[in-house]
């Protein structure tokens, strides 16, 4: 049995159609990555996964429990963390209250002794307000907040966007621990080459339909697939 | 006419009324800024909150046990309230929101009106706080001292809940962002119901607390309600620390305007607003903007 198991998939933002009959499947300690154009549906899949944004139809199953339509806490109770990509991380409290925050309800949460392992930035700014945060050090504190809950699947939404080469450099490898370690990952990307490196196997979105799945090495070998779909 | 006692009393006048606006509008903004709901019954709970306390101290006698009986009252009222009403609402459009607790406000209105009647109930200060108090040159009745007090230590527990609790760090994180609050794993919902519950009950401690200064009325909400909106747009919306600056200063100018000319009191509010809203749109302690 998969992880997580999606079937026939189906989200509408108001009238419009937006998600249709997505299928896909995560095996446990696996990174997959989402690829797809603007607008093909990538965010909107993982909200619809995260019960963020209300699937009209479609079959989730996390682990062996259906979580389609339920909402976003019972959800988050079940072991999945959504990164979104504005991070919205909150302002108004400290680095250390946001982490704190995030793991109040979880069943069993990482010591915050290893959040700051990985992150010792944060360790540094556990004090600062998330507003005084720098966008790199958002986005880790946004991760922080995923992986304090010690969640069974991540979905990471766009998290190397508008990010120094630097940052996503250090990201990039934080996310490989992370995935050598055993946590499942779906990740949305439009830095491919970042998603590529990442990613065992991904799934290609264009206009709310699944049109290529594979393994990454494929896609490294043809790169017609990617050119095919995604114009590059 | 304009003398030091007289103009140090209106002093006076002007706190122990904008501690009273900033009660209230704290319950009023922070509802707001977690919920998105503008609750145009908050006035009604402000009045329901004074008639609750009066029913108790004519059972009880005891002041102190009306405080609390007017204050639980309305916190039932308010719980009740969202669970039944204002959570079908939360994915309305605003209009739907405001017409929905604007009904709800003239329903509670109308209600005590039909078990109580339109004429004014008076609830006497309680023996320890009645009497005037001398200050040098300045005689000041003392119930309205303590009502600066209590209303003082109030707004001091509501901070306590919200800047040192954990309850109170979910609900700050709500008022930011309720739906990330939810992704992780934090039954929002249940929270929107005990801020309503909290907000209503703040209204309703003023109401019982006001009582001896203000008689009771059915209708002495909506005068209340529309000052308290303007404190929350001096202060800024879903700031608390905003609806007690705003209600200070709402209190002051209230007070100082009507020694002068009270008809201009209610405009002056009115002309501060503005000036706020033109130099510094989000408020004085609001944030720029809401997502």
């Amino acid at each position: 049995m998969s992880l997580l198991e999606v079937e026939g998939l189906n989200s509408y933002y108001g009238d419009s159609h937006i998600l249709f009959d997505i299928a896909m499947r995560v095996e446990q300690h696996e990174v997959v990555a989402l690829l797809g154009r603007n607008g093909a549906g990538k965010s909107t899949t993982l909200k619809s996964l995260m019960g963020a944004v209300r699937p009209h139809s479609g079959r989730v199953v996390l682990d062996g429990v259906s979580i389609a339509g339920k909402a976003a806490h019972t959800i988050a109770r079940r072991g999945m963390q959504l990164v979104p990509e504005d991070r919205r991380v909150f302002g108004s409290l400290n680095v250390e209250d946001n982490i704190v925050l995030a793991g109040l309800t979880a069943p069993k949460r990482w010591p915050l002794d290893r959040i700051y392992e990985m992150f010792p930035r944060l360790k540094e700014r556990r004090s600062s307000r998330g507003t005084d945060l720098s966008g790199g050090e958002q986005q880790m504190l946004a991760i922080a907040r995923a992986l304090v809950r010690d969640p069974k699947i991540v979905l990471l939404d766009e998290p190397f966007e508008g990010l120094a080469p630097i940052i996503v450099h250090d990201l990039v490898r934080v996310c490989r621990d992370l995935a050598a370690t055993g946590l499942t990952i779906i990740v949305v990307e439009q830095n491919i080459a970042a998603a590529l490196n990442l990613a065992n196997r991904a799934y290609i979105l264009n206009n709310g339909h699944v049109v290529h799945e594979g393994v990454t090495e494929e896609l490294r070998r043809d790169p017609s697939i990617l050119r095919r779909h995604l114009g590059v | 006419m304009l003398s030091w006692p007289n103009f140090i009393s209106q002093l006076f006048n002007g706190l122990a009324l904008g501690a009273l606006l900033a009660l209230i509008s704290s319950g009023l903004t922070v509802i707001y800024g977690t919920l998105g709901v503008l609750n145009l019954a908050h006035g009604a709970m402000f009045m329901m909150g004074g008639y609750g306390g009066f029913v108790t101290y004519q059972y009880t006698h005891s002041f102190a046990l009306a405080l609390v009986g007017g204050t639980l009252c309305v916190l039932v009222i308010g719980v009740v309230t969202e669970q039944v009403l204002i959570r079908h609402f939360y994915r309305r459009p605003p209009e739907d929101q405001l017409l929905v607790t604007f009904g709800l406000g003239i329903v509670f209105v109308e209600l005590v009106r039909l078990g109580f009647g339109s004429l004014s109930l008076q609830v006497s200060p309680p023996e320890w706080a009645s009497g005037i108090t001398r200050m040098g040159f300045l005689i000041y009745p003392t119930y309205r001292l303590y009502v600066m007090g209590i209303i003082a230590v109030a707004l001091a527990v509501l901070y306590l809940i919200l800047y040192r609790t954990r309850i109170g760090m979910i609900v700050r994180a709500g008022i930011e962002d309720s739906g990330m609050v939810d992704m992780l794993g934090i039954n929002v919902f249940r929270v929107f119901m005990l801020v309503f519950g909290i907000g209503a009950a703040a209204a309703g401690f003023a109401g019982i607390v006001d009582a001896p200064v203000l008689p009771l009325t059915p209708d002495m909400g909506d005068q209340i309600l529309v000052e308290t909106f303007v404190v929350v747009v001096i202060g800024g919306v879903g700031s608390f620390p905003g609806a007690i600056l705003g209600g200070l200063i709402a209190g002051e100018i209230l007070s100082i305007t009507s020694m002068f000319n009270p008809s201009y009191s209610q405009v002056m509010l009115f002309v501060v607003m503005t000036l706020v809203l033109l130099l510094r749109p989000q408020g004085l302690l609001g944030q720029s903007s809401r997502t």
